[in-house]
């Protein structure tokens, strides 16, 4: 065999951007702040978005295939650190962290311009991010940052294959499902769950290495961008008022005495004659 | 009158899906409380005389482009024509469904529009000319009304299976503009649709579903909740337990990193209630909750309980259901 044809068959070294954000644990009880318009946070473990956590894991295993880096982008207040040094210690090389307590306010649009800007410094073939996070599920910020860049993005993946200079994402639509792929660069966010993507628990080894790895903290400016235009309030929307759910009545216990069978024919009744759901 | 509210309808395989229907009837609604017109935008490959059926909803305009390079969703080529046409007709909201390419291409057309979104919305009110929006957030542990800025226009995508279908006249036709506008060069390529033909009833917009958790054991005795959800004509779910131990598909899974469901009845077999799977159900209208141990936390979601064996009682309660579907038909 050619030397040239073995390198042609040969897949590309990749950089892979991973951008994560920080989210209440989904264990957390969600309670109103004082304020009405904002979730109370005293008290709230904070971790890795799980779609997030997924891309890490989606995108250590691009490198192990092929090569190449993982770094971790991430925004917000100091507290963030420690989901990225999770995420350093799964595996991944190095990361930066917008580091301004506030951006989250500026408006989503903003945040996604921030994270463009982030992006290109960072030159990557690759970004790979969660569709959704678990606590606004807005599903929106991997298309919204793709457009800023000006680049194709596949959206809700539960597989990613690439060579290095494509890559080919399975996406479920309702009543089954679509096979996309797009050149490189690209942006990918990925659905599925814990039972599709399995990611991986930071080792102990891991996690002593995680603390030397390089985590870079910018800041706005540093991208070139004008802080002014990111202050809070300079999103298009803004939430008037959070509400809870509505309490649900006390349950009924379908028992008085009776045997399995006699359960079985009052919960029908029940269904068919007082809900009329069946 | 002042500007039209647009919608943008979803076609598949040539036919207008359902949730653009939704999306429509919700728009009629908006549109007269706003005192303005109602338009549509479609994309798609021969869909001409389907568009029109709009009309039925309260559309006066459609405005198509129709195009073989358009048959199937890319966000590539599809967000810049759309993005152009709204450009063009300047609406004072644009509605669309919440669906799975709809609320990505909501997103990129925000950012490509430089409007405002709010997504999966479940209620839309119009007060003193102003449009104010629900959503569900945290997978329904809360919601959140949002509104808009000063001169800023609304984008809004509309969570399936809430919004109410309203026929005006199952014959009045929409006027339909084919517009004129180029399909991009892209560097995304749709490769290929592949989809169930099992006959099986989706999460997704299920009025029943029969969900099975740790309960269960292992994969087989989910045939179970198979025969159930059969007579039933309901969908088969599964809390995140038994999606991690490879019972049942991820798509299958409800729960805050699942699908968050909201069906006529959900019966939660064998499923202690997490949290995050509380969330995902929250809102279903009835609760059923199938467990041995009375202190399940399910139990104080649950419209009725039953604390049985499960391996005792679904049997019991499928042949009972079987008796009543009989003497029903």
């Amino acid at each position: 065999m050619s030397k040239s044809s073995a390198t042609a068959g040969k897949d590309k070294t990749m950089n892979v951007v991973v951008v994560l954000k920080q989210v209440p644990d989904t264990e957390s009880a969600i309670r109103i702040a004082g304020d009405g318009k904002s979730i109370a946070t005293e008290g709230i473990k904070w971790i890795v978005n799980p779609y997030d956590e997924f891309a890490v894991e989606a995108a250590l295993r691009l490198k192990a295939k092929h090569g190449g880096k993982v770094t971790i982008l991430s925004y917000g207040p100091q507290r963030v650190v420690e989901s990225i040094r999770t995420a350093l210690a799964m595996g991944a090389d190095d990361a930066v962290l917008i580091g301004e307590d506030d951006i989250e306010s500026s408006g989503r649009l903003q945040l996604a311009k921030a994270m463009a800007a982030a992006i290109r410094s960072l030159n990557p073939d690759l970004v790979i991010m969660g569709f959704r996070a678990v606590d606004n599920d807005m599903a929106q910020r991997g298309p919204m940052i793709a457009e800023y860049l000006g680049w194709p993005h596949l959206a809700f993946a539960v597989s990613i294959e690439s060579d290095g200079n494509q890559v080919t994402i399975k996406r479920p639509i309702e009543g089954g499902s679509v096979t996309l792929e797009s050149t490189l660069p690209a942006l990918v966010t990925l659905g599925g769950s814990h039972a599709v993507w399995n990611p991986r628990f930071a080792s102990l080894p891991g996690i002593m290495k995680a603390k030397k790895k390089p985590l870079a903290v910018k800041k706005l400016s540093d991208f070139g961008l004008d802080p002014a235009q990111f202050a809070p309030g300079a999103g298009k929307t803004r939430v008037i008022s959070l509400e809870m759910p509505q309490e649900r009545q006390p349950g009924r216990i379908v028992d008085g005495g009776l045997d399995t069978e006699g359960k079985a024919r009052e919960l029908t009744r029940l269904l068919h004659e007082e809900a009329k759901a069946i | 009158m002042g500007k039209s509210v647009c919608v943008i309808a979803e076609f598949r395989g040539g036919d207008l899906r359902r949730v653009s229907y939704e999306v429509a009837s919700e728009g009629k609604r908006i549109a007269d409380a706003l005192g303005s017109d109602l338009c549509a935008v479609a994309l798609g490959s021969g869909i001409a005389e389907k568009a029109a059926e709009l009309g039925r909803y309260g559309v006066k305009k459609v405005y198509i482009v129709d195009d073989p390079a358009l048959e199937n969703y890319l966000a590539e080529s599809y967000v810049p024509i759309i993005a152009d046409i709204i450009r063009q007709c300047d609406p004072a909201a644009v509605l669309l469904s919440a669906s799975v390419d709809g609320k990505d291409l909501a997103a990129r057309l925000s950012a490509r529009l430089d409007v405002g979104l709010v997504q999966d919305c479940t209620e839309i009110l119009v007060e003193d000319g102003k449009i104010r929006v629900k959503k569900p957030i945290f997978a329904g542990k809360c919601f959140a009304w949002n509104e808009w800025i000063e001169g800023a226009m609304p984008l809004i995508s509309c969570r399936p299976n809430v919004m109410q279908c309203l026929t005006l006249s199952e014959d009045q036709r929409a006027e339909v503009e084919r517009v004129d506008i180029p399909v991009p060069e892209t560097r995304s390529r749709f490769k290929s649709m592949d989809l169930d033909t099992s006959g099986r009833v989706g999460l997704s917009g299920a009025e029943i579903i029969v969900s099975g958790g740790r309960g269960m054991k292992e994969a087989q005795n989910f045939a179970m909740l198979e025969d159930l959800a059969k007579l039933l004509g309901a969908a088969v779910g599964a809390s995140r337990a038994a999606v991690d131990a490879g019972w049942r598909p991820h798509a299958d899974q409800v729960g805050q990193t699942g699908k968050v469901v909201n069906p006529n009845v959900y019966i939660a077999v064998g499923i202690s209630g997490a949290i995050q799977h509380l969330a995902g159900m929250g809102t279903s209208k009835y609760i059923v909750a199938i467990n041995k141990d009375p202190d399940a936390p399910i139990f104080s979601k649950a419209d009725y309980g039953i604390t049985e064996d499960l391996f005792k009682f679904v049997p019991a309660f499928t042949e009972e259901v079987r008796k009543l579907k009989s003497t029903c038909s």
